[in-house]
């Protein structure tokens, strides 16, 4: 990541001189004693107070944990259901059912992949009409047969393509918002990467919001934000801070509920902590609706809802 | 509460400090822009009854012609942007209109200073538009029929959903509910209201989920999409109507269309998110010319409270 140079060039310089031969030169040993002693206190530093747009970074980071490991490190037999039974199956979003201990849930959650070739068939994550149709079909799913329903967010937001447009992205995404304000199950939903606009909503509120330490929720891209105000996709160092899209920031305007901790530098550093700590959060959030009566889900969500938003002269 | 009448005329002592009545906005339309945009500064400020430039055809018309046929064009019927006092003459029996929740404002709750400082972009806006925010909801009657109405003004900051505009339309969908009484929106949009951040995309569940309560409990909500309706606004509640009415040539979609000629690389085809693209491509119900349009609007909802009698 691109604020993390400094760190790197120290560690690129410290492997090479770790090839050479310390019995033919006595310098080295103080020289490598220092430079890791140099990375050490970079270590400190660099991640004590990271911006909202280093944060962004970390979010997006390739070795990010996805929703397929959360899938595979948090659940138990998995059922993926596909299509949307109108034109095709969107591999950008994951549906299906799994079990996550003992309780059997409706999981959804954007999907990225891994490499190159899982990224394309996946669309790098960002859904087309067809993802927010399946999704909605789960919903649905889900609130028929009174399985919670648990959705990863990890998108940079909906295609902004021509055919998603032909094919009614937005209306996709406002059904997709009808369904998921009324089922009548539990709603966790856990941001592990990027909340990305309407593609993150989509599948991206419910009764509970968990967030990761790094993941962040905007409205719009911090690039096209500064895009917009400044013609310049470069300021979005500035704009990431304005826009408030943090996990901390989250909690402080009463939309997210937990934040899950991360180890320094991203969950990538560590995926195992990262996964003890959304195992916990998740099971703590479903149990604590587990013991709602489930025709009242509807309406306390809506109240959650409508709390939502600042106005004077109310 | 305060309420106000499109037909009654003000008098100085009736202004408000933080308002303009309704009848009095009709004052602020010298500050539209009937013309392309380099020709914007010499027109507009010229008063009434002066000859404009249709932005269709690029032919000059006289006011009154244009005013007289609801801002289309005679020529090549290209329907112009109304402001929400215009669209609520058009749309409402006259007399009619009570508007509710007029005194919401909005606040700066992430203090948004990227660009131009958003409690003064507020506030100009209040100043240019003479409107409290970006929608206008009220009780009103179209052809004898009780309604619930709410009208967008994308003069107000592109019309973008805030805070404000959220809770609006929500109360608007609630005051339906609680009467009733059908609802019909007329929106325009540029999408949510980025200074808002967060608060602004929630704003979307919020009046999707109050959309939602509504069709459950069987109250008809008709919506008439107008250039431009985008983002945010097309994907919550403007797409959740019982029957979408688009105006004809209105650029509705998700995505604005430079992004998506950038995501592409391809030039985008002639008509792409028109209404009546939408209509082609089963999105929409009908396509209306305005001059029709409150005819329409009565006549469904006759239709879909047809069951109550
Ligand atoms: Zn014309």
């Amino acid at each position: 990541m691109e604020f993390e140079r400094p760190l790197d060039e120290l560690e690129d310089k410290l492997a090479s001189l770790k090839h050479l031969d310390v019995s033919e030169q006595p310098d080295l040993a103080a020289e490598i004693a220092g430079l890791e002693a140099e990375i050490a206190r970079l270590h400190e530093t660099l991640y004590a107070e990271l911006t909202p747009w280093e944060r962004v970074q970390i979010a997006r980071h390739p070795e990010r944990p996805k929703t397929d490991d959360y899938l595979q490190a948090l659940f138990t037999d998995v059922v993926e259901v596909h299509g949307d039974r109108l034109f095709g199956d969107d591999e950008s979003v994951f549906a299906g059912f799994a079990t996550l201990q003992g309780r059997k849930v409706a999981v959804l959650g954007h999907r990225k992949g891994k490499n190159t070739t899982e990224n394309v068939r996946r669309n790098f994550g960002s859904p087309h009409p067809e993802g927010f149709r399946k999704a909605e079909r789960l919903m649905h799913l889900a609130d028929r047969f009174g399985m919670p329903i648990v959705s990863f967010l990890d998108t940079a937001g909906a295609y902004p393509g021509l055919d998603d447009e032909d094919r009614g992205q937005a209306l996709a995404i406002a059904d997709c918002l009808a369904a998921l304000s009324s089922v009548r199950v539990p709603v966790v939903v856990v941001g592990i990467g990027e909340g990305g606009s309407g593609g993150a909503l989509a599948i991206g509120f419910g009764d509970r919001l968990i967030m990761l330490e790094n993941a962040y929720y905007s409205v719009i891209s911090p690039e096209m934000c500064a895009t917009i105000l400044h013609k310049d996709a470069r300021r979005a160092s500035e704009t990431s801070a304005c826009l408030q899209l943090t996990a901390d920031d989250l909690v402080r305007l009463g939309l997210a509920d937990a934040v899950v901790a991360e180890p320094r530098g991203g969950a990538h550093r560590d995926p195992e902590m990262v996964f003890d700590g959304v195992r916990t959060a998740l099971s703590a959030a479903l149990e604590s609706l587990s013991a709602v009566d489930r025709a009242t889900l509807p309406d306390t969500r809506y109240e959650r809802l409508r709390r939502i938003g600042e106005v004077a002269g109310g | 509460m305060r309420s106000a009448r499109l037909s009654e005329r003000p008098t100085p002592d009736d202004h408000e400090t933080d308002s303009m009545p309704i009848s009095d906005w009709f004052k602020a339309r010298e500050q539209r822009n009937y013309t392309t945009p380099t020709e914007a500064a010499t027109t507009s400020d010229l008063p009434d009854g002066v000859w404009v430039r249709c932005e269709g055809c690029k032919r000059t018309l006289y006011m009154g012609d244009l005013e007289r046929e609801l801002m289309v064009c005679p020529t090549c019927g290209r329907h112009h942007d109304l402001s929400a006092p215009e669209r609520l003459a058009m749309l409402l029996d006259e007399g009619s209109f009570e508007e509710v929740d007029a005194h919401l404002r909005s606040v700066d709750p992430l203090q948004f200073t990227s660009g131009k400082v958003y409690s003064e972009q507020v506030a100009a806006a209040v100043q240019r538009t003479g409107l409290g925010e970006a929608i206008v909801t009220g009780r009103a009657t179209i052809g004898g029929h009780r309604a619930i109405v709410g009208v967008m003004d994308f003069r107000f900051i592109g019309a973008s959903m805030g805070s404000v505009v959220g809770e609006k339309v929500t109360r608007a969908f609630e005051l339906a509910l609680a009467e009733r009484t059908p609802l019909v929106l007329v929106t325009a949009s540029g999408g949510a209201r980025m200074q808002e951040g967060m608060l602004s995309l929630m704003q979307m569940a919020k009046t999707a989920a109050a959309a939602t309560r509504l069709a459950a409990a069987g109250v008809p909500y008709i919506v008439v999409l107008t250039n431009p309706t985008m983002g945010g606004v097309t994907a919550s509640f403007a797409t959740l109507g019982d029957v979408l009415i688009a105006e004809p040539g209105a650029l509705i979609g998700f995505a604005g269309p430079r992004l998506v000629e950038q995501t592409i690389r391809k030039s985008l085809p002639k008509g792409f998110q028109s209404s009546e693209f939408l209509l082609e491509h089963g999105m929409i119900d009908m396509v209306v010319d305005r001059r029709e349009l409150k005819d329409r609007v009565a006549l469904l909802l006759s239709y879909l409270t047809a069951g109550d009698e």
